[in-house]
C-alpha cells in the first residue's frame, strides 16, 4: 500500500452564486521513498491539491469530495488537533510563499526552535544546535548570525532556504515541496535538490515536488503527474514523460523550453491561454488550443487511461504519441 | 558609449545594512556588505540582466537604483541626473518613468484592492488628465497584453495562484508606459508556456515602446534568451560583465563557468552536484581578497590576499587575477 493516496480529489470554491471547481477527480499516489513531480501551467491547481493533502483549503473553500490515505488513515476523519501532529511534523509542506511559514516579527531562530519543541521533547540549547545545523545545511552563510535574524533582513532565496530548513526540522516522512527553488539560483539549487535526493533515497522520505520547471524535474523525480485546469492530464515515468509525451498539453510543455527555442527569437508558446475556473469549454479543457481537437473532444471529457506505462487523458493520445 | 545613450549609470556603489542589536545571537553591531563597489552602466534600448548567487545583493542593487534603499556610498545617474539623492519631490516623476517588478508577487499585491483597482491607482495618480473611461481601456489593454483574463479585474489578490499574481504584477508596472524596468525575478514564478508569454510581450515591449530592462533572474536559459548584456554577481561585487553570446560562449570568471555548467540539463540524467565544502562565504564576514577564493579551483595566494577589480580581458570584464589562464 503506498504511503500516501489521493484518490478522485474534488476541491471547489464558492465565487458569488457561482462554484469554481478547481480540482476534478485527482488519483494519484506515493511510495516511501518516492519522487514525483507535479508539474503544469499556472492556476493550474497544483498548490490546491497540496494544501488539500494538509486540509489548508481556506473556507469557503472545500474538499467536496476524494479522499486523502496517510499511512493507512484516511485524514478527513481525523480531528484538527490530530491533523496538527501529522502537520509540519509527518508530512512537511514547503509553501509557495515564504511568508505562509515565516511569521515577520520572529526571529528565524525563535521559528525554528518552538517548531521543534512543539513536536519534541527537547531542551532550549539542543533545538538551537539542530536548527543551526539545518541553516547550515541548505547553505545559509554565518549560520549561527543568522539564527538571530527577522525575515525581512534575509534576500528572497535565502527566506526560502530557511522555509526549507524549516520542513527538513522534525524529520517528516513525506515532503510537499511547493516550488521551493524558484527564488534560487542553480548552484544553490543543485544544493538543496541533491539534499533533498539524499533524504529521499537514504531514509525513504518520500517527496511530492511542484514546480514549473521541467529541468528540475527531470533530473529529481521518478514519476510526473501533469495538470491541466484542475484535472490530470498526463501521468508516467519521468524519463518516457519528457522524452516521448502523449497528451498534446505536456508535448507544448517541453517545446515551450528556452533551451529548445533559437536564443533572441520568439519563444515558442502554446497557442492561447489555460480558462479560468469560470469558463472552461466543455468537454476537453485544453480542446480551443489543441491541433488534434475534433467535435468529440468539444463534447465529451477524455478520462485519464492507460497507455502503455502512461495515464494520458486524452481521445487522441494514440494519434499523439504517433505525430 | 556616448552620454546620450547612457540611460542608468551606478558608480562605486556600496551598501551595508546595520543589524538591530535585540537578536537572539546578540548581533550587536553586526553589518551586512550587501553591495562593495558595484560599477555599472546600462544603455537606452538593452536588456541587462543580472544574474548570481542567492544573498550576492542583486535585490539590494534592484531597490536601491529604484529609491527604495539608501545608497552607504558611491552615486546614481539616470539619464545624466544625480537620483540617489535626490529629494521624494524631485524624484516623483521618475517613479512614473522606471517602474519595478518586485521578487515576490505575494507581497507585493495589496490585498485589500481588487485587480482593477490595483491597476487603476498608479495611472490615476501619474496621469490624471486621463477619464475613467480611457484609465478602464487601458487596464484592459494592458492584462490582455501580458495574457490575463479580464475577468480577473473584479477579484482579489489571495484568489490567484502564484504566477497569475505575478502576471497582474508585470501589468500593473507596464500600466504607465515606462521607459526602464527594474525587474525582480520576475517570471521565475511562472511555468515555461507562460514564461515565453510574458518574455514574449517584455520583449515586444523593448523593441515597440523602447523599454530599457534590468532583469533580475537566477535562469540562466532566460538570460541567454532574452539579455543583451549580463552581470554575474558573487557576494556583493561583479565579477563578470559581458555581452550575453561572449558569455554563454566562453564564460572566464571561474564562478561564472560553475554557474554555467550547473545548470540543469533535460537529457535524462539525473542530478549529479558537486557539493559546497565548508563553510559558505558570508556577507556579514567577507572573505579577504577575492569573495570567490574559498570555492574557486583555480585560487593562489595572492587571490587570498588581494582584491581583483574588473578589467577588460578576452573581449569582456573580469574581475579575477587568473582570467588570462581560464579560458
Ligand atoms: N481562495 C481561492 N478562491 C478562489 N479561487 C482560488 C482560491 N485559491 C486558488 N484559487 C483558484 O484555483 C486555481 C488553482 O490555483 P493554484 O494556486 O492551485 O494554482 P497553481 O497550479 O499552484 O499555479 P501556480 O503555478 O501559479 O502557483 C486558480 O485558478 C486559482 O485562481
Ligand atoms: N533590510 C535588510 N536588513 C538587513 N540585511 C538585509 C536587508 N535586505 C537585504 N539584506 C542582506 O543583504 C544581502 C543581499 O540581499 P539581496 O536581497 O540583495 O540578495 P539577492 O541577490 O536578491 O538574493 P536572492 O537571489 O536570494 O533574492 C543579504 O545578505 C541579505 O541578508
Ligand atoms: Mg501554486
Ligand atoms: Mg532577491
Amino acid at each position: 500500500m503506498a504511503l500516501l493516496e489521493i484518490k478522485n480529489l474534488e476541491v471547489q470554491f464558492p465565487l458569488g452564486r457561482k462554484t469554481l471547481q478547481a480540482i476534478h477527480g485527482l488519483s494519484f499516489d506515493l511510495d516511501k521513498g518516492e519522487r514525483l513531480g507535479i508539474v503544469g501551467e499556472s492556476g493550474a491547481g497544483k498548490s490546491v491539491a497540496a494544501f488539500s493533502i494538509l486540509k489548508l483549503i481556506a473556507r469557503p473553500g472545500r474538499i467536496s469530495g476524494g479522499e486523502v490515505i496517510f499511512d493507512g488513515q484516511d485524514l478527513a476523519l481525523l480531528s484538527q488537533e490530530e491533523m496538527r501532529h501529522i502537520r509540519g511534523n509527518r508530512i512537511s509542506m514547503i509553501f509557495q510563499d515564504p511568508m505562509m511559514t515565516l511569521n515577520p516579527v520572529l526571529t528565524v531562530g525563535t521559528q525554528m526552535t518552538e517548531c521543534l519543541k512543539a513536536h519534541r521533547d527537547i531542551s532550549d540549547s539542543d533545538a538551537k544546535r539542530i536548527a543551526i545545523d539545518k541553516l547550515a545545511e541548505v547553505k545559509i552563510p554565518s549560520p549561527q548570525e543568522r539564527f538571530g535574524n527577522y525575515p525581512h533582513q534575509l534576500s528572497g532565496g535565502m527566506r526560502q532556504r530557511v522555509v526549507i530548513a524549516i520542513a527538513l526540522l522534525t524529520d517528516p516522512a513525506v515532503i510537499i515541496a511547493d516550488e521551493p527553488t524558484t527564488a534560487l539560483d542553480v548552484t544553490i539549487q543543485a544544493e538543496i535538490m541533491g539534499l533533498m535526493l539524499d533524504l529521499c533515497r537514504d531514509h525513504g522520505v518520500a517527496l511530492m515536488l511542484i514546480t514549473h520547471d521541467l529541468a528540475v524535474v527531470s533530473q529529481v523525480t521518478q514519476k510526473i503527474c501533469v495538470l491541466y485546469a484542475g484535472r490530470l492530464a498526463e501521468q508516467g515515468p519521468t524519463r518516457t514523460l519528457i522524452a516521448a509525451p502523449k497528451h498534446p498539453y505536456t508535448r507544448g510543455l517541453v517545446k515551450a523550453l528556452p533551451q529548445q527555442n533559437v536564443p533572441g527569437t520568439r519563444l515558442y508558446q502554446i497557442p492561447g491561454s489555460m480558462p479560468t475556473l469560470d469558463d472552461v469549454p466543455p468537454g476537453c479543457a485544453f480542446n480551443p488550443r489543441c491541433s488534434f481537437a475534433d467535435d468529440r473532444c468539444r463534447r465529451e471529457v477524455p478520462e485519464p487511461r492507460q497507455i502503455g506505462t502512461h495515464l494520458v487523458a486524452c481521445h487522441h493520445a494514440e494519434t499523439v504519441a504517433a505525430a | 558609449m556616448s552620454d546620450t545613450d547612457g540611460l542608468l549609470k551606478i558608480d562605486k556603489l556600496h551598501k551595508r545594512f546595520r543589524l538591530s542589536s535585540d537578536g537572539w545571537f546578540g548581533a550587536k553591531g553586526q553589518v551586512v556588505n550587501a553591495i562593495n563597489d558595484v560599477s555599472l552602466e546600462i544603455t537606452k534600448g538593452e536588456s541587462f540582466c543580472l544574474v548570481g548567487e542567492s544573498g550576492c545583493g542583486k535585490s539590494t542593487l534592484a531597490r536601491t537604483v529604484m529609491g527604495l534603499e539608501t545608497t552607504s556610498a558611491g552615486s546614481i545617474h539616470y539619464m545624466g541626473e544625480r537620483i540617489d539623492n535626490m529629494s521624494d519631490a524631485a524624484r516623483l516623476p521618475y517613479r512614473q518613468r522606471m517602474q519595478m517588478i518586485f521578487q515576490n508577487p505575494y507581497a507585493s499585491l495589496n490585498p485589500r484592492m481588487t485587480i482593477s483597482q490595483t491597476l487603476e491607482e498608479p495611472l490615476r495618480f501619474h496621469r490624471p488628465d486621463l477619464s475613467d473611461t480611457q484609465v478602464r481601456d487601458k487596464v484592459v489593454e494592458v492584462m490582455e497584453s501580458v495574457g490575463n483574463n479580464t475577468s480577473w479585474l473584479s477579484r482579489f489578490p489571495h484568489e490567484f495562484s502564484g504566477g497569475q499574481r505575478q502576471r497582474i504584477s508585470i501589468a500593473r508596472a507596464l500600466m504607465v508606459d515606462p521607459e526602464f524596468v527594474v525587474a525582480d525575478e520576475p517570471i521565475s514564478a511562472l511555468d515555461v508556456s507562460i514564461q515565453a508569454q510574458v518574455l514574449n510581450v517584455m520583449m515586444d515591449a523593448r523593441d515597440h515602446r523602447d523599454l530599457t530592462y534590468l532583469f533580475i533572474t537566477h535562469d540562466l536559459s532566460v538570460v541567454e534568451h532574452f539579455g543583451t548584456r549580463v552581470a554575474v554577481m558573487y557576494l556583493g561585487v561583479v565579477c563578470e560583465l559581458a555581452e550575453t553570446k561572449t558569455l554563454f560562449a566562453s564564460p572566464r570568471h571561474p564562478y561564472t563557468q560553475l554557474l554555467l555548467s550547473a545548470i540543469p540539463k533535460m537529457d535524462g540524467s539525473e542530478m549529479t552536484h558537486d557539493r559546497m565544502h565548508g563553510e559558505v562565504p558570508s556577507a556579514m564576514n567577507l572573505p579577504t581578497g577575492c569573495v570567490f577564493h574559498g570555492r574557486c579551483p583555480h585560487a593562489k595566494d595572492v587571490c587570498k590576499t588581494d582584491i581583483p577589480t574588473l578589467r577588460q580581458v578576452a573581449g569582456r570584464q573580469v574581475a579575477c587575477h587568473f582570467a588570462e589562464d581560464t579560458g
